[in-house]
């Protein structure tokens, strides 16, 4: 960035309108968890231990020689108060990633998560769709859900079938839909799925409709765990509105020992993508080996959230102070 | 070798993609939560004025393209090249037919053009957003006539043809929109 101090405005990117829908939201989302008698809960925002996920990256610093993690959600912390027996809870708070920033990201973001227990992953999509449904009130006019499996939307929207199709048919299929430098781009399958997801699914999606994606591809589980019907996939879920990812739930994998290899397996995926090894959460691998109940769990990006009610296309927007004004 | 990673992607800066310079017209980032970013942008070829897309896996690094903005003063053309002077150094430089391109029909002796230069070299010449000059040949006024409409083709002193209203005669001087030819006013004897 080349904006020294001096052209940086002082003042708010958001209106005053924005920030009213702001704390009605925020207070919206507490009645709604408090009449459902869910825990609200605060968790550290700093700690030892990170995301090992090869895609996000965290923002660290150091304190008395110590190196400490921004969190990116606050997943592992809140599973720990899960397995201890604090039974359904939700939090929000604001969590860090490192060089997300453009029109939909912004490196500090507010996030809704909540675990409840004993709910299949139908239980916690159906409930997402209530919440929002109850957030949006009278602002926009949202249709049903919309109930898609990852394979389905695939065959619907590009005739390929994701599970099957080897990376040099997913490219095949980006060339042909004109996907600049498709034809060079070096990706590994993951990586052509999210292209084909984000560049030619998602903006297909039908408009003011709760698009709920779920099975996800095995490979990108991150802690969901896997369909016993068909390991091929995992029982993740997404939530788009308007093209705009908005949520991301599991069916929480309870397994300690699975969890240590996802751990190790992302930071071998970070080794070949030559960013550092993070450091894992023995912590909440030791909370899951004393035993997780059987749960489903879901972060919502509530910036987009607000976005998307009141009608805004920048994330800056919604921000009081976006990064570049922070 | 100057590089600029993909999360320093802002429209304006110049990239050296496959030995041509580039500037960054837009960029938008792409990241699923959990998956593969991208930065997809639309870059415009500084030399032939095309815009291009491009994708780019997030973090990766792209070359920059050593071009700067130098307002220089027009001098002379010798048949082969316009050449531009420095009003501070005095120092002069040649540009070449194709990176003159159509502002030809706006260089006018003395004054102060942007020259784009890419190691140095011209590679384009944008005139002034207004400039003055002078009528040197159009159809006789017609005075009293002041209603908008019709005009005339007037030719000015650097060559251009613009459409003028009927009362403008030869030898006086006008204001024209350089961006898009068109007559703007009379302009003040200074």
């Amino acid at each position: 960035m080349t904006t020294t101090d001096s052209e940086r405005s002082w003042q708010p990117s958001a209106s005053l309108d924005v920030m009213q829908r702001r704390a009605k939201l925020l207070y919206d989302i507490r009645e709604f968890f408090q009449a459902r008698d869910v825990l609200e809960v605060d968790t550290p925002v700093l700690s030892r231990a990170a995301n090992t996920d090869a895609n996000i990256d965290s923002l660290q610093l150091t304190e008395q020689q110590q190196d400490w993690y921004l969190h990116t959600s606050p997943e592992f912390p809140m599973k720990r108060l899960l397995a201890s027996g604090s039974g359904d809870i939700y939090q929000v708070c604001k969590v860090f990633r490192q060089g997300e920033q453009g029109q939909l990201h912004n490196p500090e973001f507010t996030m809704l998560e909540w675990y409840r227990c004993g709910y299949s992953l139908q239980d916690l999509m159906d409930e997402v769709a209530e919440l929002i449904t109850q957030l949006a009130d009278k602002d926009v006019l949202l249709d049903a859900a919309l109930q898609l499996s990852y394979q389905d939307a695939f065959q619907t929207y590009l005739k390929i079938d994701p599970f099957e199709s080897d990376t040099e048919q997913l490219r095949a299929c980006a060339t042909s839909a004109d996907i600049a430098d498709a034809a060079t781009l070096q990706l590994n399958k993951d990586g052509w799925l999210d292209l084909l997801l984000s560049m030619l699914i998602v903006p297909q999606f039908p408009e003011n409709k709760l698009v709920l994606l779920h099975h996800y591809p095995a490979s990108q589980a991150a802690l969901a765990s896997l369909d016993a019907n068909d390991p091929r996939s995992a029982l993740r879920f997404e939530l788009f509105i308007n093209g705009v990812e908005i949520a991301n739930g599991y069916d929480e994998l309870s397994d300690a020992d699975e969890l240590q290899k996802r751990f190790e397996q992302d930071n071998a995926h970070r080794e070949n993508q030559e960013k550092a090894i993070m450091p894992i959460d023995y912590a909440l691998l030791e909370a899951q080996q004393a035993g997780l109940p059987q749960c489903a769990g879901v972060a919502m990006g509530l910036d987009r959230l607000l976005l998307l009610l009141s009608g805004a296309t920048e994330l800056s927007e919604v921000l009081a102070f976006d990064a570049s004004r922070a | 070798m100057a590089t600029y990673n993909t999360n320093e992607f802002r429209s304006g800066l110049k990239l050296l993609i496959d030995g041509d310079p580039y500037i960054i017209v837009e960029n938008e980032f792409v990241k699923p939560g959990k998956g593969q970013a991208f930065n997809r942008v639309k870059i415009r070829n500084l030399k032939s004025g095309r815009v291009i897309d491009r994708t780019y896996k997030s973090g990766e690094s792209v070359e920059a393209a050593d071009v700067m903005d130098h307002d220089l003063q027009y001098l002379y053309n010798d048949g082969e090249f316009w050449y531009f002077m420095d009003p501070d150094s005095f120092e002069q430089i040649g540009a070449s037919e194709a990176a003159v391109g159509d502002t030809i029909k706006w260089l006018k002796e003395q004054d102060m053009y942007t020259v784009l230069l890419w190691n140095g070299d011209p590679i384009t010449v944008t005139p002034p957003n207004f400039t003055v000059l002078k009528v040197t040949d159009t159809d006789p006024g017609v005075r009293g006539d002041t209603s908008g409409g019709g005009g005339k083709p007037a030719t000015l002193e650097t060559g251009a043809v613009v459409r003028v209203p009927l009362f403008i005669d030869i030898d006086e001087m006008i204001k024209v929109d350089t961006r898009t030819g068109e007559y703007v006013g009379r302009a003040k004897e200074e």
